[in-house]
């Protein structure tokens, strides 16, 4: 006991006193207890909206009187779950989310990558953050004003261009049969390509900075010129990044509701013309039906929604893995 | 192929900060020279105004003249893409393309420059790394990734690469600094048997390798802190590791700072 | 014989036509990719302030529309800021203790370990649920499981799962900028590992955080979707949250795009002015709250 140093000593006296230590056992166990559930807090989360949309979609699907993933293909299948017998289906709305965000993603993804370089690349140095700004500021505005532009401006301007188009390309069937409008799929796809835009090009241009000066000095040194440079130190070491941006990308694309059911007119029956007015994709579908449904009417609609839920999940868990893949790879 | 550097008055800046003077000099075609220096001195900064890697830093300008073979590497009608093709360089760190094979890491080069028959680019692609003494421990898995040889044969793969478009000149930026001690010798044999054929500087801190093999040694060093760096002595390296001139030369050689 | 090696005679030719005219081509292009996303962005922001202004002033800001139909002048989007300002501070309210203990476990608990690696998988999971679905939920699980009523609550709800995502990551990468040596410092010292955190990690990564937040609540302040589910459509005035309908910002705008009128138009894109303005505001506000802790940093 004589060994002891004055800290032990003097810790034993305080013991022996029958005061208890404020070593902060109990605040401890209680905080890290807190901050370890809620982190389980979001995991049920995650789990309660699978769980309760399925509660309610499997009565929907159950009743339905037609095949729910291959009804709504043809023009007079209409969405009609509060019908006597119900019959609805999420054919058209499975291909307008699909051509809608995967022509989104097409647009967006060249303008994107080629924004990420220029910022990364050809602009001024002291200008980069401010342009990125800029950028980023496509983000801030919220989808409601996007889908109030794009009704009111960008589909009459759109009907327009739609012709043009129509007349050029009319030949590959997809931008052809005729009576071309505004308010289709394809201005929503604009509209989405201008949504994922900052997303795509933010994460890019992460990307695109982190490329280690060695290889950019490397392909310098050999006598490349800029775009050589970039086209073999830079563009393959950010490849799977900007993959996985452009599939955040198209996560959001599908998810997006208000600017495309606003921008949408109402048409059933799947429309490979997507120049024509028309289509329609989950998202917007439950939207503009929610307000009038019925009981089914709103299982139906949440059936939709859980398919809806599942897809954009899928697409981001892709984009996740490819990340993790690229980072055991460097 | 190779040809003789003749530089005159050459200042560098980053910005408003002035990295060195005043440099003069002339490098014979077919030589190592070695410039040898403390930390901070600038030698790779001059050494990198010879292919004018330095200009790519931003604010960064250099002034003065650096001729090869009577053509001014800065003139105003000389396209800097144009100069990094003649006089290749080699880093401290190996930096192989990490998405390309060996081969392609070769060939990377020679792409570039629009050769493009696959023949020729075999044949090219094998005389590189020949003269690179690497042949031997790849030819059979030239399409694996450049990244999974060991640091000495990275290095090596970079001296091939470099080597593959047939530069005028070799610069060479402390290549031996990551390597350990059995790469570093083979990349000093490697030194030996180029310069044959290139004019190679090479920065080095370390005495002894300059002293191995080098033909001429530049010992550069700067006045005081915040001051730029000069150019102090250049000379055969036999007289300068033995008997050189300056006082600042041999206190550095001998150890007394650096 | 290679090519290379007839250039053995010449030094520095000029690199050949072709790969000058690309490297142009490529950098025109890539003007053109940044001129393509300023374009919509001032167009978009051209036309809500232009036609916006319309119908913005005073009046506007201090009714609802209270027996305003789309045919008729006048109303206003009183109702709707309410509305709004009380649905975003109680998601807020609801987001950022549940975000702030996720990124507190994430960092200073748990780092790598299994049960951390699933939860950050999710976190960033969550980011992509598009927000139809949360509204989905909340109208499940609180309107139809639990049988309340409409209430903007449940629109805050819904909110608040889009906004802890975002919360969580940003107060990550914040608690992450905190040095350790301040942690072992005060470990040091003596003091429980919660106090520490609390009274010394949080603090100083507090401005951070609270820029995280406030961009989160910009993010949430413009979802139309869920709100549409959960709160559904008044033109009333309704300052209990908790009970029955309540206007909103994007709902007033949606509403008055959906309904054709002769006012209605001008009535949405005013609203959006207003919307818009509390966003920019909001950012900016963020962004210099971000820029002031830049001196701790130095």
């Amino acid at each position: 006991m004589t060994s002891d140093s004055p800290a032990v000593a003097a810790t034993a006296e305080h013991r022996a006193a029958g005061f208890r230590m404020s070593t902060g056992r109990f605040g401890d166990r209680l905080f890290a207890g807190v901050a370890r559930g809620s982190g389980i807090t979001i995991l049920a989360i995650m789990a309660a909206i699978a769980a309760f949309l399925l509660w309610k979609a499997i009565p929907a699907i159950v009743h339905d009187h037609a095949n729910f993933l291959t009804y709504g293909a043809k023009s007079d299948q209409t969405w009609a779950p509060d019908a006597q017998p119900a019959k609805f289906g999420i054919a058209q709305l499975a291909f307008g989310t699909v051509v809608s965000s995967f022509l989104a993603l097409i647009i967006a993804t060249p303008v994107a990558i080629g924004i990420a370089l220029f910022i990364t690349y050809y602009s001024p140095r002291r200008l980069a953050s401010g342009l990125g700004y800029i950028v980023d500021l496509l983000a801030a505005v919220p989808s409601i004003i996007y889908g109030l532009w794009g009704v009111n401006f960008l589909s009459q301007k759109m009907e327009g261009v739609s012709k043009g188009v129509g007349t050029v390309l009319g030949w590959t069937g997809v931008f052809g049969g005729g009576n071309y409008g505004g308010r289709s799929l394809f201005t929503a796809s604009i509209v989405l390509a201008i949504m994922i835009l900052p997303i795509i090009s933010a994460i890019s241009r992460e990307v695109f900075r982190q490329v280690p000066t060695a290889h950019i000095e490397a392909a310098q040194a050999l006598g490349a010129t800029r775009w050589e440079t970039i086209r073999i130190a830079v563009l393959p070491f950010g490849r799977s990044g900007v993959i996985a941006a452009s599939m955040l990308g198209l996560g959001r694309a599908m998810g997006e509701t208000i600017a495309v059911a606003l921008i949408l007119s109402a048409v059933p029956g799947i429309n490979w013309h997507i120049l024509q007015n028309g289509g329609g994709t989950f998202a917007a579908n439950i939207a503009l039906s929610f307000q009038e449904a019925g009981v089914n009417g709103r299982n139906a609609l949440i059936a939709s929604g859980l398919v809806l839920f599942i897809i954009t999940m899928l697409v981001n868990m892709g984009a996740r893995w490819v990340v993790a893949r690229r980072k055991e790879f460097t | 192929m190779a040809k003789r550097i003749e530089v005159s008055g050459l200042h560098a800046y980053y910005g408003q900060t002035h990295a060195i003077e005043d440099i003069s000099m002339t490098i014979e075609p077919r030589s190592v020279t070695a410039f040898i220096g403390p930390s901070g001195c600038g030698k790779s900064t001059f050494l990198r105004t010879l292919n004018r890697m330095h200009e790519v830093i931003p604010n960064a300008r250099v002034e003065g003249k650096v001729l090869l073979d009577d053509e001014d590497l800065y003139g105003a009608s000389i396209d800097p893409v144009a100069v990094r093709r003649v006089v290749g360089m080699v880093f401290q760190r190996p930096n192989p393309f990490p998405t390309m094979s060996i081969y392609d890491n070769v060939a990377a080069g020679l792409k570039l420059n629009g050769v493009r028959g696959k023949r020729q680019l075999d044949e090219i692609v094998e005389k590189s790394l020949r003269g690179a003494n690497l042949w031997n421990e790849v030819k059979d898995r030239l399409s694996k990734p450049g990244a999974g040889l060991s640091g000495g044969q990275q290095q090596r793969l970079c001296i091939a690469r470099a080597i593959a478009v047939e530069p005028q000149v070799l610069l060479m930026d402390e290549p031996c600094s990551a390597l350990d001690p059995i790469s570093t010798l083979a990349v000093e044999d490697l030194i030996s048997q180029l310069k044959t054929f290139y004019t190679i500087v090479i920065v080095t801190h370390n005495m002894q390798q300059a002293a191995r093999v080098s033909d001429k040694t530049a010992f550069f060093n700067i006045a005081g802190a915040g001051k730029p760096g000069r150019l102090v002595e250049i000379d055969e390296t036999s007289k300068i590791f033995t008997n050189p001139s300056e006082k600042a030369t041999e206190d550095y050689i001998t150890g007394r700072f650096g | 014989m290679s090519t290379i090696s007839a250039r053995r005679g010449s030094s520095l030719e000029q690199i050949s036509a072709r790969r000058r005219a690309k490297d142009w081509a490529v950098r025109i292009l890539v003007y053109i990719a940044f001129l393509l996303a300023v374009i919509p962005l001032v167009s978009v922001l051209w036309m809500v302030i232009s036609r916006g202004l319309k119908d913005l002033n005073g009046s506007f800001l201090s009714h609802s529309m209270n027996a305003v139909t789309a045919n008729d002048p006048g109303g206003g989007v009183y109702h709707a800021i309410i509305g709004t300002l009380e649905q975003c501070l109680l998601a807020s309210l609801m987001a950022v203790p549940l975000g702030l203990m996720t990124a507190v476990y994430l960092v200073e608990y748990a780092r790598g370990g299994k049960l951390s690696r699933v939860i950050s998988f999710f976190v960033d999971v969550m980011t992509g649920v598009p927000s139809i679905v949360a509204g989905l939920f909340v109208l499940t699980f609180w309107l139809l499981g639990l049988h309340f009523d409409f209430s903007g609550f449940a629109g805050s709800m819904a909110l608040a799962v889009l906004m802890v995502p975002t919360v969580v990551r940003t107060t990550e990468e914040m608690l992450k900028l905190v040095p350790n040596e301040l942690r072992e410092a005060a470990a040091a010292l003596g003091v429980p590992r919660w106090r520490t955190i609390m009274f010394v990690v949080i603090p100083t990564a507090l401005t951070g955080i609270i820029s995280g937040v406030m961009l989160g609540i910009a993010r949430i302040m413009g979802e139309t979707a869920p709100l549409l589910l959960t709160i559904f459509i008044t033109n009333a005035i309704n300052n209990d949250p908790f009970h029955g309908a309540q206007g909103s910002l994007p709902t007033f705008i949606w509403d008055q795009s959906t309904t054709s009128g002769k006012y209605a138009v001008d009535r949405a894109w005013a609203g959006a002015l207003v919307l818009i303005i509390i966003i920019m505001l909001l950012n900016l506000v963020a962004r210099a709250v971000a820029w002031l802790r830049k001196p701790a940093t130095r």
